[in-house]
Formats: C-alpha cells, structure tokens, sequence
C-alpha cells in the first residue's frame, strides 16, 4: 500500500510539474506537449490505483513468464506498423501529386516524411524489439523478466515517447536532425525509459538459469546499450528556455554533420540490424527446430560486426565539407563490414540446413528466408553504395531510398512479421494463429510490393544520378532539376503502387493477429506448424541448480 | 566450448557445441572458407586504400589525391576548353553574334544551361512563363525583343529594386481615380478592342482620356513605357473581368531582377542569345555597319567554334 501511495503520489507530482510547465509555455507546442504528458502522468495515476492489488502480486510467481508487456507490443508493432506504412504511402502520393500537401503546414511533406520513418522505424521496429526482446530473454535465459513494474513503465513509456514525437513532427518541433527529430524535453524522456529498457533487460540477464548467454542476447545488449550511447551523444544540446520547445546542437557545422552520421548510420546498424539479428537468432532455430548453424561464426561476426559498424558513419558525408581521411575511413570501414554483415544472413539461411522443404510447406519459414535474401541484399548494396565512385552517381538520389526500403521492407518488415505470427498463438494460448493460408496471401502482397519499390527507385535513382551528371558538347549541364524530377515522375507511381501493395500485405497481418487474439480459428486446409509445448515455456525453477551445462 | 557432451547432429553430420537455450543449439560447424576469404579480401583491400588514399588524420595518401585537387584540375581544364569560346562571344558586339553562327549556337548552349539554374524558378523549364511572368517562347515583348533590348533586360531587370538602370514604368491603379462603373466601362471597352465583347462608346471615351499616353491610340502598347498591346490576345495577368478589373484597379508591378554583379557578363550575354532564340527573337533594329575589331574577334570565335 505504501508504495502503491508513493507511486501515484509521484505521478501526480509530475502532473503537476507538467501542468505548471504548460502554463509557463513559449510556444504553443511545448504547451500541447506538456498538456500530453500531464495527461499521461495522470492516466498512469490512475492505473497505479486501480491496479494496486495486482501490481501486488506482480513477479511473484516465478514459475512463468511475465507476458503481459509482451503481448502489448504484439498489439503495439501492429498498430504502429499499420499507422507507419499508411504515413509512407501518403508521402509517396504527395511526391507524385503536390495537391496533397494539403495546403496546410501540418500537412506537408516535411512535417509527414519524419512522422513515416519514425513510426516505422521506432513505433514499429522499436516495439518489436522491445517485445520480442522480453519474450526471448526470459525463454533463453529461463527466467522470469526482473523488474515487473520496471517493465511495464519502459513499455508505456515508449508510446509516451512515440506519441509526444509524432505529435511534434506535426506541430513543426523538430532539431532537424534525421531519425533524431524529438527536441530535448523528448530525448530526456526516452534517456530515462531507455536506461529503464537496459535494467530491466539486463537484470533478467543477469538472474538467468542458464549457464551461458545466447547469441541473441549479445546482439539485444549491443543493441541497447549502443542506442543508448547515439542517442545521448547526437541529441546533446542548449535549450532556448526550460519552458519552450527549441534547442540548439552543442556541435556545429561539420561536426555536427559528423556526429549525426554517426548516430545516423549506427541507428541502422544497431537498431535495424544488431536488434533485428537478435530476433532471428531465436526465432528462425525455434521455427525451423533446427541447431543453429555455426556457433564460431556466430561469436566471429557478432564481434566484427560491433567493431567495425561504428567507423561506417562517416559514408554518409562523401563529397561534402567532411575532410577526405575521415571519407576514406568510413568508405573502407563499409566494405569490411560486408562479411561480418553476410556472417548472420548465413547463419540464418544455413541453419535451416536439414529442413530445407519447409520453405515450401511452411509460410513461417518462406517470410524468414525473403527477409534474411533481402537482409543479404541490402548489406552487399550498402557497402557497395559507400564506395566513393557509386556514391557519386548515387548520392542524393532515390537509389537511397530504394537501399533503405530493401533493408527496410524486405528484412525489418519481413522478419518482424514472421516473429508476431510466431508469437501471437503462443502468448495467447491459443491452439493456432487464425489462419497460416492468409501468411501466405500476405507474402506475396509485400513481396510484390517490395519488388515494385525497389525496382522503381533504383531505375529512378539511376535516372536522377545520370541526368545530374549529363554535360552537352560544349561543357554544359544538359538537364535542369525539375527536367529530372518530371522524368520520374512515373518511378514515383510504381513506388506508391508497391507501397499500397506492402500496405494491402500489413493490413492482411493485422487482421490475422486481430483474429488470433480474438481466439477464432479459420476453417483451412492444415499446413506445417511448429509444435509447441506449453510445458517447457516456462522458467527454470530455483531448486534444479540450473548453473550447470543443460543436456 | 564444453566438448564432454559432444553429439552429432544426424541431419547434417556435424557436432553440436553442447549449450542449448529453450530447445536451441548450436552446431559446430567452422568459419566457411569462402566468407574467411572474402572478408580477408577486404581487410588487404582496406589496408592498401589507407596506404593510396588520405584516410588518417592530416595525411596524405601515396597517390597525393584529394577531392579538392580533383574538383580543382576538373575546374582547370574545362575552365581553359571555355575559356576562348567564351571570350570570342564576350568581344562580340551582341547584334553581330547572329552573323556567326557556330558563335552563336555555342552562345545559345552557354545560355540554355544558365536559363536553367537562374530562370526557370519563374519562367519555367520551357521558357513558357505562366500568370506574372511572361512566356518567351512567343513574339510578344514589352520592352523589345531584338537580341540587345533583352540583353539590357537581362542585365538591369525590370522594376528590380537596387538598380539605377533597370527598365522602369508604373500603371497608376484607376482604383484611386475612377470610380467602379467607369472602371467596368473600361474593361468592357479593353475587351472589345481584344475581340472579346461588344464595344463600349464610354470605355472608349475613358480609354482616350486615361490609357493611351502608355498603350497608344489603337491600344497596340508602348514599348518605351513597357506597357503591353491590349490588342494581341497574350495577357499576362489574365484577360476575364475579374482579371481585367484587378490590373485596372490596383495596377501591377511585375518585378525581374537584374542580373549584372550577380552572372558575368558573357554569361547574360549568352542568356540573351537563347531567349532570341527561342522563337520571337526579333532582328537588330538598324543594320549597323560591322567594325573592323569585331569582325577579328567574330573569326576568332569562327575558329574556335570549327
């Protein structure tokens, strides 16, 4: 009871605080900003007390896992995915058609554009590591998540968080930074939820039953740890006032460039590909039931991975004010980093060694092995994108833009997607997903999708870069920019074609999951379904002296 | 790396490590040779770049390249290849670039490239203009269409603050000296003489008494005062009532920058020779006898262009 008071008490305090705050307010959107959190503070109030009794009881019992924040981020990934995809293929329509910018500021492509790659990237992606991440840790480590309430404030943090930056792209509050937009009030919130993400994460490591730590949790450690590090680096900066919105980077000109690039390019690496390796390094050998391939390749290219993806950043900056050495450092950093990159595809793809025919009986499987093609893909093209004489023709132009969605769609998307659907039946007790025939519809709906997106913005990149660079007899620049943008201007309706279509596939996702947590099952021919035995999924209890080697 | 286990995996023939974590192990299998040599490939790929290129701080690298040195030899070069083509077209008197005609298409190249960095933010990628700014594709000209009238233009604007030189004119705005009808009067008379509408005895009377010291008697326009022919049927700010009525009342004020400081010389110089050529491009007002100098500098160009 004592704490239940000084719990609410707190976040009442902090109501308070926030709505002092808002009063105070320099401008209009911290004001709706604190008038968020306030409202927050006191949402959570709330659940504190009416909660109290069972807040009680949380992580007593040590004999199952603690599920409840995982099925929100099932639920989570999914709302964000559908909302995140719906932004991308409105901004897609404004680049063909202006008309739908609106006419208003709160509409405009640059307002928008950060609200598509931070709810795809965060509100998407993030959930699904945050989830999956407590759903692998505590099986692989056969111990129940520590800090129960500790949990639960990182998951409703991180909407909190998701929620006040959507609404301040919106609202123009921006440090016009990429994928690092939220301004300073923003970053010491998601500081104090990210740090939480870590105790929680690593007291369960830490209280595991296992003797050793499995790969997956090495790359969810440098995923968390590493953001953590980006994060505070690239948003340190000098609020205009303790009560307005604007800040101002503690880095300028190329630094700044610098240190953005290196957050920017270590997002990618870290967040998109150490965190995503995470989720296939559990769920692909749970899905296929097959040994994980190579236990020296997993140790190898896990440490060249970290080591060498954090000098990369700098590609980002070729043929800019950035000086050449630090150019070079990072093109060669990228095209070492392309095996270490290839270590984990193969070690997904060769894992399914000894079950190759799933692939064709098992949607499950096929959405791993696209996602792990396309993982594959996009780590060769990267590395080959830094190389200083591609990067000339491919800087600035869409062909980025198709390499991101590669990466993107076809390995965060795809891999995310077969890790819910492997999840959902399991967290919700229920006999089987609502229907493995639909997994297959949706396939082939993104898979047709992502061949649209790529397809149109390589060939519309290729365009840009060689029309950029046309030079007419006499020495001349032969084509205007907006001759350039007028000839892609189709690339840019086959890129909204295979967005819908990727859309068409999420929605498809969305209704299948939908279902499964209503508890319908679809009538349907069977397909191969990976056992479960509810048995086993459960923590190791204290009294087997688990700190030996398991059979 | 607990080997007292040690068990085979029968599917693949290769030995597990021995861990297992929620029913997932691990085979033994080793480094494949393939990823080992590759990635091996890439580290002495790195290594010799570092070596060949600048990539630790303040070095330089074996081959002594740099961006810079590379923008600056690629500046150097075209710079010198330009270089006497543009001065031909610079010591040319403008009316006399036509009668060269390799000097003038390269003229025309030179200005076609400039037209679409610093023109077409108005006057659009084809020069077609649209409501304000006028298309230049057609032979219609407020303040002259021969190659040098548009090189004046060019090189003091119109109306453009912060220069002495610019072409100057400014319609009164009738709001203040008219009243409402007989601004009406004066649309309808306006139309008329555009084809447009019936005649208006009124209009006409005001027209005379208000408009034709700029437009002229027929309201065939004034290029001195750049004021447009009412006649032709090219409006550039529209030619409904409501449009009519608006330019009557408040008047317009068309402003062009003027370029001279900002582009060189030779580069306006050859703005004006691609707008002349695109389509109503009008000939030198007098056939001015050519001098000895500029017929030098016209072979010079002649040379050059062949």
């Amino acid at each position: 009871m004592p704490a239940t008071l000084a719990k609410s008490g707190g976040l009442f305090l902090a109501m308070v605080v926030a709505l002092f705050a808002m009063t105070q307010a320099k401008d209009a959107a911290f004001a709706v900003h604190m008038a968020i959190m306030a409202l927050a503070a006191l949402i959570a109030a709330m659940a504190v007390m009416a909660t109290a009794n069972v807040t009680a009881t949380l992580g007593r019992d040590e004999s199952v896992y603690d599920d409840a924040p995982v099925r929100w981020g099932v639920i989570a990934t999914t709302f964000w995915g559908v909302v995140g995809l719906l932004a991308g293929l409105f901004i897609a329509l404004q680049l063909a058609w202006p008309v739908l910018n609106l006419g208003t500021e709160y509409t405009t492509f640059g307002r928008l554009r950060p609200l598509h790659t931070s709810a795809v990237i965060f509100a998407f992606g993030g959930n699904a590591l945050l989830c999956t991440s407590f759903y692998v840790v505590q099986r692989t480590c056969r111990a129940r998540l520590a800090f129960p309430s500790l949990a639960r404030f990182v998951f409703w943090g991180y909407q909190l968080f998701i929620v006040l930056a959507a609404t301040g792209y919106v609202l123009g509050v921006t440090e016009a930074k990429e994928y690092a937009e939220p301004e300073w009030y923003v970053d010491i919130w998601l500081t104090i939820v990210w740090v939480s993400y870590l105790i929680v994460f690593g007291g369960t490591v830490i209280k595991r039953r296992e003797p050793h730590i499995y790969v997956a949790n090495w790359f969810y450690l440098a995923f968390i740890i590493t953001v953590a590090m980006l994060h505070l680096v690239n948003n340190l900066s000098m609020p205009v006032s303790l009560f307005g919105s604007k800040s101002y980077s503690a880095f300028a000109g190329v630094q700044d460039a610098l240190t953005q690039w290196w957050y920017g390019h270590n997002a990618v690496g870290f967040f998109l590909t150490a965190g995503f390796l995470a989720m296939m390094y559990y769920f692909v050998p749970k899905q296929a039931e097959r040994p994980v391939y190579s236990y020296r390749l997993s140790i190898i290219h896990f440490w060249s991975l970290i080591f060498l993806y954090i000098w990369a950043g700098p590609h980002h900056l070729h043929y800019t004010a950035l000086p050449d050495w630090a150019q070079s450092l990072g093109m060669v950093f990228s095209i070492m980093l392309w095996m270490p990159s290839w270590g984990g595809m193969i070690n997904g793809l060769m894992t399914l060694n000894g079950a190759w025919d799933k692939i064709r009986t098992d949607p499950i499987i096929r959405m791993m092995v696209l996602a792990l093609a396309f993982y594959g893909m996009s780590t060769f093209e990267g590395p080959m994108m830094s190389i200083k004489s591609v990067n000339s023709l491919s800087h600035y132009t869409d062909w980025t833009i198709g390499h991101v969605h590669s990466g993107a769609l076809g390995w965060n998307g795809m891999i995310t997607f077969a890790c819910m659907y492997y999840m959902a039946p399991r967290l919700w007790k229920r006999e089987r997903l609502y229907s493995l025939r639909l997994i297959n519809a949706h396939f082939w709906l993104v898979t047709a999708g992502i061949v649209f997106y790529t397809a149109s913005m390589w060939v519309a990149g290729l365009t840009q870069g060689l029309m950029w660079r046309e030079y007419g007899a006499d020495g001349y620049l032969v084509n205007s920019f907006a001759e350039t943008i007028a000839a892609i201007h189709p690339m840019f309706l086959l890129r909204a074609f295979g967005g819908s279509l990727y859309l068409a596939g999420a929605l498809v996702f969305a209704w299948n999951i939908a279902m499964t947590i209503a508890g319908r099952i679809r009538k349907e021919a069977p397909m191969t379904e990976t056992p479960y035995n509810p048995a086993a999924d459960r923590p190791l209890p204290a009294s087997t002296g688990a700190l030996q080697p398991a059979e | 790396m607990t080997d007292h286990n040690k068990r085979i995996d029968e599917a693949t023939g290769t030995g597990l490590v021995g861990h297992e974590w929620d029913g997932i192990e691990e085979l033994d299998t080793p480094l494949p040779r393939w990823w080992v040599y590759i990635f091996a490939a890439t580290l002495v790929f790195a290594a010799g770049y570092v070596v060949a290129y600048p990539a630790l701080p303040d070095t330089d690298g074996l081959t002594g390249w740099s961006s810079r040195g590379q923008l600056d030899q690629t500046l150097k070069a075209e710079t010198s290849a330009r270089a006497p083509r543009l001065d031909a077209i610079a010591s040319t008197p403008i009316e006399a670039l036509a009668a060269n005609p390799q000097l003038m298409r390269s003229a025309i190249e030179g200005g076609r490239a400039a037209f679409k960095v610093n023109c077409v933010q108005c006057h659009g990628a084809g020069a077609a203009g649209s409501k304000g700014y006028p298309n230049l594709n057609d032979d219609d000209w407020l303040w002259g269409g021969d190659i040098a009238a548009i090189e004046y233009t060019l090189q003091h604007g119109i109306r453009s603050p912060g220069s002495g030189e610019a072409r100057f004119s400014q319609m009164p705005a009738f709001a203040d000296i008219l009243s409402k009808a007989q601004i009406a009067q004066l649309v309808s008379h306006v139309q008329a003489i555009s084809g447009q509408g019936k005649p208006s005895a009124a209009g006409a009377a005001l027209f005379t008494e208000n408009c034709v010291s700029c437009h002229g008697d027929a309201g065939k326009g004034m290029r001195e005062q750049g004021a447009p022919n009412l006649t032709d049927g090219i409006w550039l700010y529209g030619c409904d009532r409501a449009a009519l009525t608006q330019t009557i009342s408040k008047a317009r004020y068309g402003v062009m920058p003027h370029w001279e400081g900002r582009l060189p010389r030779v580069t306006i110089r050859m703005l004006a020779a691609y707008v002349h050529s695109l389509g109503g491009g009008e000939a030198n007002p007098v056939a001015e006898p050519v001098t000895a100098a500029a017929e030098a500098a016209t072979e010079v160009g002649a040379d050059v262009g062949a």
